[in-house]
C-alpha cells in the first residue's frame, strides 16, 4: 500500500510537473508577443522593452520557467497585469462561488444517479428501465449551455421561483440568497453530469448482477435485491468512486460554461473574461490550478480506489 | 450475466442475419476468424443496422450531413440576411420557425449551422485520428522506455479537459474554429491513443502479425496491413464519441465566443444570441440546442452500436479499458 502510495505519488508530482511545463510552454511558444498584446499596437520599442523586463521576457525561457515553479511552491501564482493584483488572491476570492456550485452540482449528479441507474438496471428490459436507460442517454448528450437557459425559461421566466441570473453583491453575508442564485446552476451541472453517471451505475450494477458472488448469495436463500444490496454495492462502490473522479473534470468545464449563462463571479467566469483580455500571468495561474486540481483528484481516487478494495490491498 | 450477455446478442445476430435475404449466409461464414476482408466489413454493418442504437445513429449522423451538404448550396433564405422589418416572425410560412432579433430565417440559420457543425466534427476526428494513432504506435510498438513515457504522458495529458486545452489556446491565438478543432483532436487524440496503445499491445503477438514480420515486411508495412486494420473496431468507436465532444465543445466555445466568428453561422453562437431574449421569445432558443442534442446523441449512438456490432470480445476490454486505471501507475 505505501509502496502503491509513493509510486502514484511521484506521479501525481510528474504529471503537475508536465502540466505546468505545457501550460506555460503553450501560452510562450506560440505566435503573439505577449508585450504587444499588453502594450496595444501603437507601442513604442522603449515601452515593449520596459514591459518585457517588468514581467521578466528578457530572461531567458528556462529562467522564467523556474522562477514561475519557484513562485508557486511558494503560493505565489504571479500578478495579474490588468490590475496588479496576486492571483491567488483572485482565485480564492472567486473559489467562494466555485466550490459551493462544483458540490451542489456534484450532491445533484449523485442524488439523480445513484437510485435511478440502479433502478434502471433492476428494471431493464421493462418499459420504465428503458425510459430510463434512453432518458440518461438522451439528457447525456444535451450541451449544458442549453439545458440552463430551458431550467431558466422553466423556473425563473415562467415559474419565477428561482433568479436567472446574478448572486448577491454581500456573497455568503446572505447565505439563503446566495443559496438561491446558486440552486439553478448547480441543478443544470448536475441533471446532466447526473445523466452520464447513471449510465455508469447502470452498467456497474449489471455487472455486479452477473458476478458469481451474487449468484451463490441468491442461491443461499438471499432476494436478489438483498445479494445486490450486501454483495454487489460494495464492488459497485469501487467503480463508480472512480467515475465520479473523472466526473470532476466535467463539473469544472461545467463551470466555466454555466457561471457565464449565469453571471456567477466564479472561477470559470473569471477565466473567460481573462482569456479575452489575454491577461496571459492570470490565465496561466488559473489554467495551473485547475488541471492540477483535476490531477490531485484523480490522485486522491485512486488511493481511496486502493484502501477500499481488499483485493488490490494486499497485492499493495 | 456474461454468458447470458453473450448468448443474447448470439441471438440476436443470427435472428438479425436470417431476416436479410440471400447474401447473409455467405456473409456469416465469411465472418469467421480471419474472414475476407470485403465481405466482413459490410457485415458488421449490417448488424450495426440491425441494433436500434446503431440504425438512430447512422439516420441521424446522414441527416446532419445531408443537410450540411444542401446547405453548402441552398437555404431558404440568406442566412445573414438581415430583415429588421420581420424580426421575431412566428413560425410559420415562409419562415418555418420564424425569425431571429434581426429577422434572419431560422430555418436557414440553422441549415448554415449544420455545416459548421460538420466541419468541426470531421476536422477534429482527423486531427484526433493523426495524433492517436502517432500515440498509440509510440506507446505500444518502439523501445520500452519510449513506451512507458508516452504511456504515462498520455495519462497525465488525458486530465485536461478539452475546454481548458481551448481556452488555454484561446488566450494566446485567438478564438477560432481551428482552435476548437486543435484543441479537440489532442485532447480526444490523447484519449483514442490510450484505449487503442493495449488493443495494438495485444494484437501484436497474434500469428497473423508474426507471419507478417517473418515474410520480410518492413515494421511500417505491418503496421499499415495488420496492425491497424485489427485495431481499427476500437479505434471507430472511440472516434464517433469523439466527435460527438466536438460538436459539445464548438457549441460551448462559440457560446463563450471563442468558437465561430460572428459571421459564420453556428448553433452554439446561435444560442448564445438568443440568450438575451429568452424571457420574451423562449421558444426561439430551442431549435439550436434540439440540433445540437440530436447530432451529439447520433454520434453517440452511433459510438454505441459500433461497439456492439463490432467483436463483442474488444469492446468489453474496450470498456475495462475505460473504467479502471491502466496497468502502468499500479
Amino acid at each position: 500500500m505505501i509502496r502503491y502510495a509513493l509510486t502514484r505519488g511521484a506521479l501525481l508530482v510528474l504529471g503537475l510537473f508536465v502540466a505546468s511545463a505545457l501550460i506555460f510552454l503553450t501560452l510562450r511558444v506560440l505566435p503573439g508577443d505577449v508585450a504587444q498584446l499588453i502594450a496595444g499596437v501603437n507601442a513604442t520599442p522603449d515601452q515593449l522593452a520596459a514591459i518585457r523586463e517588468r514581467l521578466g521576457l528578457d530572461q531567458p525561457l528556462l529562467a522564467q520557467y523556474l522562477s514561475w515553479l519557484g513562485g508557486i511552491v511558494t503560493g505565489d501564482l504571479g500578478v495579474s497585469q490588468l490590475t496588479g493584483t496576486p492571483v491567488i488572491d483572485e482565485l480564492v476570492e472567486k473559489a467562494e462561488v466555485t466550490i459551493p456550485l462544483g458540490l451542489m452540482a456534484m450532491a445533484v449528479a449523485m442524488v439523480i444517479a445513484l437510485p435511478l441507474g440502479v433502478l434502471s438496471a433492476m428494471r431493464r428490459g421493462r418499459p420504465d428501465g428503458t425510459a430510463l436507460s434512453v432518458g440518461a442517454q438522451a439528457l447525456a448528450a444535451v450541451p449544458v449551455v442549453w439545458a440552463g437557459m430551458m431550467l431558466v425559461i422553466v423556473f425563473a421566466v415562467w415559474l419565477g421561483w428561482l433568479p436567472a441570473q446574478g448572486f448577491p453583491r454581500g456573497g455568503w453575508d446572505q447565505p439563503g440568497l446566495a443559496l438561491r442564485s446558486l440552486l439553478l446552476p448547480a441543478i443544470t451541472i448536475g441533471v446532466i453530469e447526473g445523466a452520464m453517471l447513471l449510465r455508469f451505475v447502470r452498467s456497474a450494477t449489471l455487472q455486479a448482477v452477473g458476478q458469481d458472488y451474487v449468484r451463490t448469495a441468491a442461491a443461499k436463500g438471499l432476494t436478489r435485491n438483498q445479494a445486490l444490496v450486501r454483495h454487489g454495492l460494495p464492488n459497485m462502490g469501487l467503480s463508480i468512486i472512480t467515475v465520479l473522479g473523472l466526473q470532476v473534470a466535467g463539473i469544472i468545464v461545467g463551470a466555466v460554461v454555466i457561471e457565464q449563462l449565469f453571471g456567477l463571479p466564479g472561477i470559470g467566469r473569471m477565466l473567460v473574461a481573462d482569456v479575452g483580455n489575454r491577461d496571459l500571468p492570470k490565465v496561466q495561474g488559473e489554467l495551473l490550478v485547475l488541471t492540477g486540481f483535476v490531477l490531485v483528484v484523480g490522485f486522491v481516487v485512486d488511493l481511496v480506489h486502493r484502501v477500499l478494495d481488499p483485493r488490490q490491498r494486499e497485492a499493495g | 450475466m456474461t454468458l447470458r450477455r453473450s448468448s443474447g446478442t448470439a441471438l440476436r445476430r443470427s435472428s438479425g442475419t436470417a431476416l436479410r435475404r440471400g447474401s447473409g449466409t455467405a456473409l456469416r461464414q465469411a465472418q469467421g476468424p480471419g474472414g475476407g476482408q470485403g465481405s466482413s466489413r459490410l457485415a458488421w454493418l449490417g448488424r450495426l443496422w440491425g441494433l436500434s442504437t446503431g440504425r438512430f445513429g447512422i439516420v441521424v449522423v446522414a441527416l446532419i450531413g445531408v443537410v450540411a451538404l444542401v446547405a453548402r448550396f441552398w437555404t431558404p433564405f440568406d442566412p445573414q440576411h438581415v430583415d429588421i422589418a420581420d424580426r421575431w416572425a412566428p413560425p410559420g410560412w415562409p419562415h418555418l420557425l420564424g425569425t431571429d432579433g434581426s429577422g434572419r430565417d431560422i430555418v436557414s440559420l440553422l441549415m448554415a449551422g449544420a455545416r459548421t457543425t460538420v466541419w468541426v466534427a470531421l476536422g477534429a476526428g482527423l486531427v484526433a485520428t493523426l495524433i492517436g494513432i502517432l500515440l498509440a504506435t509510440l506507446g505500444a510498438l518502439t523501445a520500452r522506455w519510449i513506451r512507458e513515457s508516452v504511456a504515462v504522458l498520455v495519462d497525465i495529458l488525458i486530465a485536461f479537459p478539452v475546454l481548458l486545452i481551448a481556452m488555454m489556446i484561446s488566450s494566446v491565438a485567438g478564438g477560432s474554429l481551428w482552435v476548437v478543432i486543435l484543441s479537440v483532436g489532442i485532447g480526444f487524440g490523447v484519449n483514442v491513443a490510450r484505449v487503442t496503445r493495449p488493443e495494438l499491445r495485444r494484437v501484436l503477438h497474434s500469428d497473423f502479425v508474426l507471419a507478417g514480420k517473418a515474410s520480410g515486411l518492413t515494421p511500417f508495412q505491418n503496421l499499415w496491413r495488420h496492425l491497424l486494420p485489427n485495431v481499427m473496431p476500437v479505434f471507430i468507436v472511440q472516434l464517433s464519441w469523439g466527435m460527438a465532444v466536438a460538436v459539445l465543445a464548438e457549441a460551448g466555445l462559440s457560446y463563450l465566443g471563442y468558437g465561430a466568428p460572428p459571421t459564420q453561422p453556428s448553433w452554439g453562437l446561435l444560442l448564445a444570441e438568443l440568450q438575451s431574449y429568452i424571457s420574451v421569445h423562449p421558444l426561439t432558443v430551442i431549435w439550436p440546442g434540439l440540433s445540437i442534442t440530436l447530432t451529439v446523441l447520433g454520434l453517440n449512438l452511433l459510438g454505441d452500436g459500433l461497439r456492439e456490432a463490432t467483436d463483442p470480445t474488444l469492446s468489453r476490454r474496450g470498456s475495462e479499458a475505460e473504467m479502471h486505471q491502466p496497468a502502468v501507475i499500479a
